[in-house]
């Protein structure tokens, strides 16, 4: 087993167990939120789209993949974080002033 | 100069990783929860400038140009779409992170083999989980987004041999895993492979109800972040999998919550085909007698009420009665009677549903319980006004063995001194299944629509005062 491959299982080995707890503690009001936020977390893939679009050596199948997979992966990032923070701000404790 | 490049990126994705942990961290409470997401936006922001640093990114303008269409289109997406649309917005959001993981799965098995380099198996592991878990989560959200938004028919659709055909499509897929993985070159494996996935999302969720919804969008929120997770093996990223693994356990927690809540495996409601069922009972138990009633009525006794718990359901989403709820919960608190909100955690299509509803009419959230808290308070509950929800009040759960919802928790509005239900007719919920509820003697079934019903006893009250 390669360096790599073994510090990734470990990052992987750590990630999952620290994600399970998290996300236990979460209480069932916000659930909602947490999903749309957890949905646009999971837009990290942006990440590897930017490397597929943007490298030098890559065919030009790959690159416009890689870019469909930008703006793909955009719309999950800015459709999640802002209707998160959309809902989140409708959630208030006491009763408005009137 | 790229030393130092190099060095900013990786501190970028440090620094990113933590936040994505803290911004989980900070959800736990509604106080700080918006912190969280500052703190997600902010990962977000260091992991996209921190790779485009990288010196391997070395053009820049379509990039550009895909992040403007990616906002044009996600920005609108997210203020146009009503509170009540929140399942179906999620669903399509998943399917395009998704569709995106598995493009860069592919973008990067071409890469390899267009280059002539042999792909090492470890990377072709995480690039077929990857590729898998993409194109499947892409289509199947497509098809919960299609059902939520009711352009597919959100009945579960059947046939024989159904389980079958999608054992033998899913054996088939798995069965050309070990050959791409020992490198083959055969050009229509690794295509093949990606239409079995996007074939195999399609028919997951033909036969899952409109009422699973829940537990199938939390599931395919944990598919999303498996997925990248198995993108950053096959990268070397380890943000990526800190963020998708963190990710994937967030999905996985709520599908058991939701499953646990309605007392079903994960096997019955991807497989069960619920709601199938019962159609003959349903049409002999509604020959029973009920009581119906008026608003004036259902006003009259809401007003020498001391305590109302309020159980609304998918129902209230539909006739968008949040905000006439909310007017009555004003009017009966003015005259100091106690208004709580009893919150099923299957309530709506997906987790946390009726709480955002609830929020938006501006119904402060210390008012909304769980239902292991309310439980307890029903006996001592007046009027428990039920508006929308039908299967998670059926005490059939409880003692009736042959009900497909034997087991299942539910909340106990029987025990509250009058029962009064909005609901548009006697017609059988969405699992076909009759509720013995209806027919108690201390239940009034009001019937109509939920807004309107409701709005009329605001009407009664006021004209009371």
């Amino acid at each position: 087993m390669s360096n790599e491959l073994e510090i990734s299982l470990y990052v992987l080995a750590l990630a999952v167990p620290l994600g399970l707890e998290l996300v236990r503690r979460v209480s069932p009001l916000l659930h909602t939120p947490l999903m749309s936020l957890t949905n646009a977390i999971s837009a990290i893939s942006v990440v590897g789209a930017i490397l597929i679009a943007g490298a030098g050596d890559s065919p030009t199948l790959s690159k416009v993949l890689g870019c469909i997979a930008v703006t793909a992966s955009t719309i999950n990032i800015v459709a999640g974080f802002l209707i998160t923070d959309r809902m989140l701000k409708m959630f208030k404790k006491k009763e408005p002033a009137k | 100069m790229n030393e130092v490049a190099g060095g900013v990126w990786q501190a970028a994705y440090i620094i990113a990783a933590l936040s994505f942990v803290l911004s989980i961290k900070w959800l736990s409470s509604p106080v700080t929860a918006r912190r969280g997401v500052l703190s997600g936006e902010i990962g977000m922001l260091l992991a996209v400038v921190g790779t485009l640093l990288r010196h391997e990114v070395v053009s820049f303008e379509w990039i550009l140009i895909s992040f403007l269409i990616g906002a044009a289109i996600g920005a609108p997406l997210a203020f146009l779409m009503p509170m009540t649309s929140v399942p179906q917005l999620t669903a399509l959001s998943h399917a395009f992170g998704a569709f995106a993981a598995a493009l860069v799965g592919t973008a990067e098995y071409y890469r390899y083999t267009m280059a002539g380099t042999p792909i090492p198996p470890a990377i072709m592991v995480a690039l077929v989980i990857e590729t898998l878990l993409g194109y499947l989560t892409f289509t199947a959200s497509i098809m919960a987004f299609g059902k939520l938004q009711e352009i597919v028919p959100t009945r579960p659709l059947t046939y024989r041999g159904q389980n079958l055909v999608n054992a033998a499509l899913f054996a088939f897929a798995v069965g050309l895993c070990p050959w791409m993985i020992a490198g083959t070159t055969v050009g229509w494996v690794f295509p093949t492979f990606i239409g079995l996935s996007l074939l195999f999302g399609v028919l997951l969720i033909l036969p899952i109800g409109g009422g699973d919804m829940p537990t199938v969008i939390a599931l395919l929120n944990s598919y999303a972040g498996a997925a990248c997770a198995a993108m950053g093996f096959a990268l070397g990223n380890r943000l990526l999998i800190i963020a998708g693994a963190v990710n994937a356990s967030s999905g996985f927690i709520l599908s058991v919550i939701m499953c646990k809540a309605m007392n079903r495996s994960f096997g019955n409601v991807l497989f069960g085909a619920f709601g199938q069922v019962q159609e003959g009972v349903a049409a002999h138990m509604s020959q029973k007698p009920f009581r119906s009633a008026t608003a004036e009525d259902a006003a009259q006794i809401l007003a020498s009420a001391r305590k109302v718990i309020v159980v609304p359901g998918y129902g209230m989403a539909v006739a968008q009665a949040q905000h006439k709820l909310r007017e009555l919960t004003d009017v009966l608190t003015k005259r100091g009677i106690d208004v709580q909100f009893a919150i099923h955690p299957v309530a709506g299509r997906m987790p946390g549903h009726m709480n955002v509803l609830l929020a938006e009419a501006d119904i402060p959230y210390d008012r909304l319980h769980e239902m292991d808290d309310i439980n307890p308070d029903f006996g001592e509950t007046d009027v428990a006004l039920v508006i929308g929800a039908n299967d998670v009040v059926n005490p059939a759960a409880r003692h009736d063995k042959n009900s497909p919802i034997y087991g299942m928790p539910i909340l106990d509005v029987d025990k509250a001194h009058t029962v009064m239900v909005i609901k548009r007719s006697m017609n059988p919920g969405f699992a076909g299944i009759d509720n013995e509820l209806y027919y108690m003697d201390r239940t009034l079934m009001l019937f109509g629509d939920a807004k309107s019903f409701v709005g009329e006893i605001v009407k009664e009250l006021a004209a009371a005062a």
